[in-house]
């Protein structure tokens, strides 16, 4: 692969980041990036996050036959880093959270508001070199200005009516149609990098699997094949192949009950009555099997805290009949009653444009043309060996982005079936060794992927870590998904995108 | 076709499952924190306002599992209501971020006396693993009274509902005290 961008990246030197090359850039090179990206529009940000002296960011190729990820690094000197954000906006947020948490300073970015400092911590710059204790906090945001007439505002939030996670939606309204919906996160910020930092992998990984519960498996997964690249350790093939099966299991179940919820939302009681039923299902065989509902602390760095347990399969196997069998018909009654379809279809449309702009993964990528998927596009192992269908829409509403769910769950449900079949007994835990290496890994998690990169020191301590959430790209394409639509029709775009809170407030 | 279906279900067994027995003991404590007054006000149901204090999400699944289909909260009296105003229990997850302290002590404040205030999971219960961090309170108790705590991580829907049973126990009449056996 070849670019502006990309070639001015290889130029810096190599750190020895595995599966794929971080290189360090100084920062003249590095504030060269900028027009290079400007003129390399296929080459996507999927994370930018730092260390007390240093930025890293991660880079992926969508315009090669086979894609792979490049990180480039630079220096901050004076606190200060050139910004990405005027030529990649999914970068906004992060050089919000990168000022609040680490204290640098993106200069030249589009926005420097602060994001999960909400002035309450006892430190500023928690992650920083030396945190501040500055009785004086930053202060705080404004609401982007709003010019015209007859509109009223609406703030929502952070403790909301449904049973959901807490942040503030800033809605502005001329009549009943939103003109703007402006987020402010980080109510959920529990300093999680700051506790997994300075920790073995292995004591950082419950950390991993508590970023976001819904999605534990995919986050504790990301997190220990980063630390099994680190190390170069191999888990066993039988923990390569539980693990998968996991991953989908955990797909399934949200895709579902994202689905009654979406129906729900447009009151209509029955899918949503019904797909709670079949998650139901899927947990308890998840609990039969795993030993916890959400399969929790169960994906380790090296494996498996736990194996299947005996006869294991056959829960799963009966939830999955359960749900497949479900599916046509409850598919049928979506389709066929309008005052269901006419709540989704053309609602919150997010244009292919802007989800390509903002790489967007997962359902909200997938239902808008970018038909990403990291376990066939940088697929870690098993599903290096599988070959598995991407439904890709471009209508980009939420209707498409349900029917991309409902595709997947399909098709997790024959992968799940296919990773059963094949699997051998053997041991389901490979300890890392004590030492030093750094590792970035991509998994597919039901949101999209995740990627998290880690730093080990000598002695096989975590130096530093980011795990990023596919939510940090999503969340930014709410806000235009909803422009345009009756407030009464948010929570379907809502629950239809469902980003992570936690997830991304760290 | 949704009307057949829905017209077998009518007539078929319910799927939901059976009720659990909050342990009498919880019972009795509860029962002794309430007055008269607020039993009478209270009665057999309960209005339940969700605080999630900065939660990794893994409770509010459980909890709207506890309202669906199987565990069926809503056939004890137990109802999810949008607002505090309209709440008689907040139940709240969570390690309580400090980003969060200020939205839950406010959320307290709208809510009518009397007002059971339940921590559930084990961030709740002091913070759990994120306890110590720059960015929580060491759980529920550090904000506010606590009257009953529902550990677990998360807590499963049953182990949820029987919580919540124990709160509707505590609310009947009172009981005379079982003289322990000899």
């Amino acid at each position: 692969m070849s670019g502006a961008a990309s070639d001015l990246i290889r130029r810096g030197a190599p750190q020895g980041c595995r599966p794929f090359e971080r290189y360090l850039l100084t920062q003249s090179a590095f504030a060269g990036l900028r027009d290079a990206l400007a003129q390399e529009p296929t080459l996507a940000l999927l994370s930018l996050w730092a260390e007390p002296s240093a930025i890293h960011a991660v880079f992926l190729d969508e315009g090669a036959e086979r894609p792979a990820l490049l990180l480039a690094s630079c220096l901050a000197s004076d606190q200060k880093y050139p910004a990405l954000s005027p030529v990649r906006p999914g970068a906004v947020r992060f050089e919000r959270a990168i000022r609040d948490l680490w204290g640098l300073s993106a200069e030249g970015g589009v926005d420097l508001r602060p994001w999960l400092d909400h002035g309450r911590w006892p430190v500023q710059a928690p992650l920083s070199a030396k945190p501040s204790r500055d009785p004086v906090p930053p202060l705080q945001p404004e609401f982007l200005p709003i010019e015209g007439e007859g509109w009223h505002q609406i703030p929502v939030g952070p403790v909301h009516a449904g049973v959901i996670e807490p942040g503030h939606f800033r809605f502005t309204v001329q009549g009943e149609t939103v003109v703007r919906l402006e987020q402010l996160l980080g109510y959920t910020h529990k300093g999680t990098l700051s506790l997994m930092v300075g920790k073995s992998p292995r004591a950082a990984a419950r950390f991993a699997a508590r970023l976001s519960g819904d999605t534990t498996v995919a986050h504790a997964l990301a997190f220990a094949l980063a630390a099994e690249t680190a190390t170069g350790t191999q888990p066993p093939p039988r923990a390569v192949l539980l693990r998968a099966t996991m991953l989908e299991l955990e797909r399934i179940a949200n895709h579902l009950n994202d689905w009654g919820f979406i129906c729900n939302d447009a009151a209509f009681a029955y899918p949503h009555a019904r797909c709670g039923e079949l998650r139901e299902g899927v947990l308890r065989a998840n609990a039969a099997a795993f030993g916890h509902r959400l399969m929790m602390d169960v994906v380790i760095p090296g494996g498996l805290s736990v194996d299947l347990a005996p006869g294991g399969e056959a829960p799963i196997l009966a939830a999955l009949a359960a749900a497949e069998s479900e599916i046509a018909p409850l598919t049928t009654i979506y389709e066929t009653h309008a005052s269901l379809q006419d709540r989704v279809v053309g609602t919150g449309i997010l244009k292919p444009d802007l989800a390509a702009r903002f790489a967007a993964g997962g359902h909200v990528g997938r239902a808008s043309g970018r038909g990403f998927d990291a376990r066939c596009a940088l697929p870690h192992a098993p599903y290096d060996a599988m070959t598995f269908a991407t439904p890709v829409l471009t209508e980009g509403d939420v209707d498409a982005r349900v029917r991309v769910r409902i595709a997947e769950v399909k098709e997790s449900i024959r992968i799940v079936r296919a990773l059963l079949a094949a699997l051998e007994p053997g041991e389901v835990h490979q300890p890392l060794p004590q030492k030093g290496g750094e590792g970035i890994a991509v998994v597919e998690g039901f949101r999209g992927e995740i990627v998290t990169w880690m730093a080990l020191d000598d002695g096989g301590i975590i130096r530093a870590v980011f795990p990023r959430d596919p939510s940090w790209l999503q969340w930014p394409l709410l806000e235009a998904a909803i422009e345009g639509n009756i407030v009464a029709d948010f929570p379907l775009c809502n629950k239809s995108f469902n980003c992570s809170y936690s997830g991304v407030d760290l | 076709m949704l009307w057949p279906r829905l017209g077998k279900r009518l007539f078929g067994r319910p799927v939901t499952d059976a009720a659990p027995a909050p342990p009498d003991a919880v019972v009795q404590a509860l029962a002794e924190r309430l007055e008269a007054t607020a039993r009478a006000r209270l009665g057999r149901s309960l209005a339940i306002r969700e605080v999630d204090a900065g939660s990794c999400n893994g409770c509010e699944l459980e909890v709207n599992a506890m309202a669906g289909v199987l565990y069926d909260m809503e056939r004890f009296g137990l109802r999810i209501v949008a607002s505090p105003r309209h709440a008689d229990v907040l139940l709240v997850t969570g390690p309580v971020t400090r980003n969060m302290r200020e939205a839950l002590e406010r959320t307290r404040a709208c809510t009518p006396e009397p007002c059971w205030i339940v921590a559930a999971g084990d961030c709740a219960v002091d913070g759990g693993v994120f306890k110590g961090s720059y960015g929580v309170d060491s759980g529920v108790a550090s904000v506010l009274p606590v009257d009953l705590v529902i550990p677990g991580c998360p807590p499963t829907p049953l182990a949820l509902l029987e919580g919540l049973l124990s709160l509707l126990e505590a609310q009947d009449a009172p009981k005379p005290r079982a003289t322990p056996a000899a």
